[in-house]
């Protein structure tokens, strides 16, 4: 959407959500969107600092929903903290803790508070987050999801058919997708089915392999689905040489070159090994530098409307990359 | 089939707290296949659960072995019916079917169970055993090539892989291989990745055990005399 095929800015009433995010790709800025990871207690405090951190900086900012399948203060809960705060939210929601008709209640009550922005999401499995034993839901996938928000905003009914009184949630609907996961060949083809089923953005795993994002997005490109989706690069700071190991040996589906451990390693030359904070510090300096070098050769990259830059805990860091890679901060700054 | 193991000794062996007189019944069918209810596994235990009584607490217990051709059957059960009563429980090695069956043709006895009833499924090689379905009560297998996105997902998908799937292994363990990476790759084999672009609608679920406990009535293989009493098709 923001490669220039935007068309005229359409009237208020045409709009899908009225919110900030799809303001913002409709009038074709490079969209900004970060991540806020909800507190697992119930201090609202934590939120209102964190959202006061990215407020300005971004379009909206995600909230996530039971992250790593560990318990965190509901992501519709968190989000309103941060609509009180004047930060935009995109609730995430994944399909592992809920039914259709939790959904849909749920749904119903963020728009009711002036949500705009939902994230459809499988959800990880609950095996690898705090509570092993729960039954999980996957009543209806991500992909399901994302076409029944879609008939309750464009059809007004609900999942079963029937009309919702008053017409549906007016939602900017989003999904994900892994482009370093396999099957590599079904990739592309699953992120234009998220397109087709009505997802208007989509934000990717992080990158930090630009060559196979290019690949990935060369056949986005050429399958058209960049045209019905506004696709937002997934970019993250690393924050030390284990981080990087980390990501690359223990998640699946995440793509991580060795190259990028080597420069953080350089980056902590000449600096006493039992001078833990001057590390950390230097770690996280170069972690900055490499993710907005990321998101300059991402942003020349066709297909892509924006990033979405996950710092996990360590919100900071947003204003700072967004700042130095000369990145509008979008409609709300 | 019907895979099941054996629980723990000690569990099994505190089930049988206060029981004198034991009747131990094996099932010839799944369970003797999987190795865990068949008249070998009978005997082992019969010993094992003998021994550990008289080691930890000095007197004896007596445990018959019996076997049954099938226990999910009420008819098969028949032989057990006179010698039953003489036995303060029945120890079944059958699967959960089995364990139901005994304790609704005999309501007057304890009926326990000795195994864990895990899944239906196959065994993959020697000594291993995977699941294939979960009896969802509507089968999708001709739109997945013959791999089901419902008992070998473990998000239950229907419309491609999680982000998870990295090498052809599951998220969950990487002893699980990834069924949409299977599913992906039989479908590029018979060329039919197509038939995968299309938008799988929701499940409707009520086949499946969310619209409760199931039943199938045949109406054409009904007694006359029972014949259109209720809602079959």
């Amino acid at each position: 959407m923001s490669q220039g095929n935007a068309a005229a800015e359409p009237a208020e009433a045409a709009r899908k959500s009225g919110g900030n995010l799809e303001r913002a790709l409709r009038q074709g800025h490079f969209a900004v969107t970060a991540e806020l990871g909800p507190p697992r207690g119930w201090d609202a405090a934590f939120v209102r600092k964190k959202a006061q951190i990215l407020k300005g900086w971004v379009d909206a900012a995600n909230v996530t929903d039971n992250q790593a399948a560990v318990v965190h203060m509901s992501s519709i809960a968190t989000g309103l903290l941060m609509i009180e705060e004047g930060l935009e939210p995109i609730i995430q929601m994944t399909c592992r803790d809920r039914n259709r008709l939790a959904m849909q209640s749920d749904l119903l009550g963020a728009a009711a508070h002036g949500v705009h922005n939902l994230l459809c999401l499988s959800g990880d499995h609950q095996s690898k987050g705090d509570h092993p034993g729960a039954k999980n839901v996957h009543d209806i996938d991500s992909i399901q999801l994302v076409a029944m928000v879609r008939a309750m905003r464009d059809e007004n009914h609900y999942q079963n058919g029937r009309d919702i009184p008053g017409g549906g949630p007016r939602l900017f609907i989003g999904a994900a997708a892994n482009p370093f996961a396999d099957p590599a060949g079904m990739r592309p083809y699953r992120l234009r089915k998220k397109a087709q089923a009505g997802a208007d953005f989509i934000q990717t795993q992080l990158v930090y392999d630009v060559p196979r994002f290019r690949e990935f997005m060369k056949k986005v490109v050429d399958l058209g689905a960049h045209e019905r989706v506004a696709i937002l690069a997934g970019v993250g700071p690393l924050k030390s040489p284990g981080m990087a190991r980390h990501l690359r040996l223990n998640v699946p589906g995440m793509a991580v070159p060795e190259s990028l451990d080597a420069r953080l390693e350089a980056a902590v030359k000449g600096i006493a090994g039992d001078d833990k904070t001057a590390r950390s510090t230097a770690w996280r300096e170069e972690g900055k530098r490499i993710c907005v070098e990321l998101i300059q050769e991402i942003r020349e990259i066709e297909g892509v409307a924006g990033v979405h830059i996950m710092a996990i805990e360590w919100e900071e860091a947003v204003p700072e990359i967004v700042k130095a890679a000369g990145l509008r901060s979008g409609t709300q700054g | 089939m019907i895979v099941a193991e054996k629980k723990p000794l000690d569990a099994i062996a505190r089930m049988l707290d206060g029981c004198g007189r034991v009747l131990a019944v094996g099932c010839g069918t799944c369970v003797t296949v999987c190795f865990s209810g068949g008249g070998k596994e009978v005997a082992t235990l019969a010993a094992s659960l003998r021994m550990k009584r008289r080691m930890e607490e000095g007197k004896p217990l007596e445990v018959t072995e019996a076997m049954v051709q099938r226990q999910c059957e009420w008819e098969y059960l028949e032989p057990l019916a006179e010698q039953i009563k003489e036995y303060d429980a029945v120890l079944s090695l059958g699967c959960g079917v089995g364990v139901q069956t005994l304790a609704e043709r005999f309501p007057a006895t304890r009926i326990l169970p000795a195994l864990d009833t895990l899944f239906m499924g196959l065994p993959s090689a020697q000594g291993v055993w995977e699941e294939r379905c979960q009896g969802c009560g509507a089968c999708v297998l001709d739109k997945t090539g013959g791999i089901c996105p419902v008992s070998r997902c473990a998000k239950q998908l229907f419309n491609g892989p999680c982000g998870g799937s990295q090498n052809g292994r599951c998220e969950v363990d990487a002893a699980l291989p990834c069924a949409w990476h299977m599913i992906w790759e039989r479908a590029e084999a018979l060329g039919m990745t197509e038939s995968l672009m299309a938008i799988e609608a929701p499940k409707d679920w009520a086949t499946s055990r969310d619209g409760g406990p199931r039943r199938m009535v045949r109406d054409d293989l009904r007694l006359p005399a029972e014949q259109g009493q209720e809602g079959g098709e």
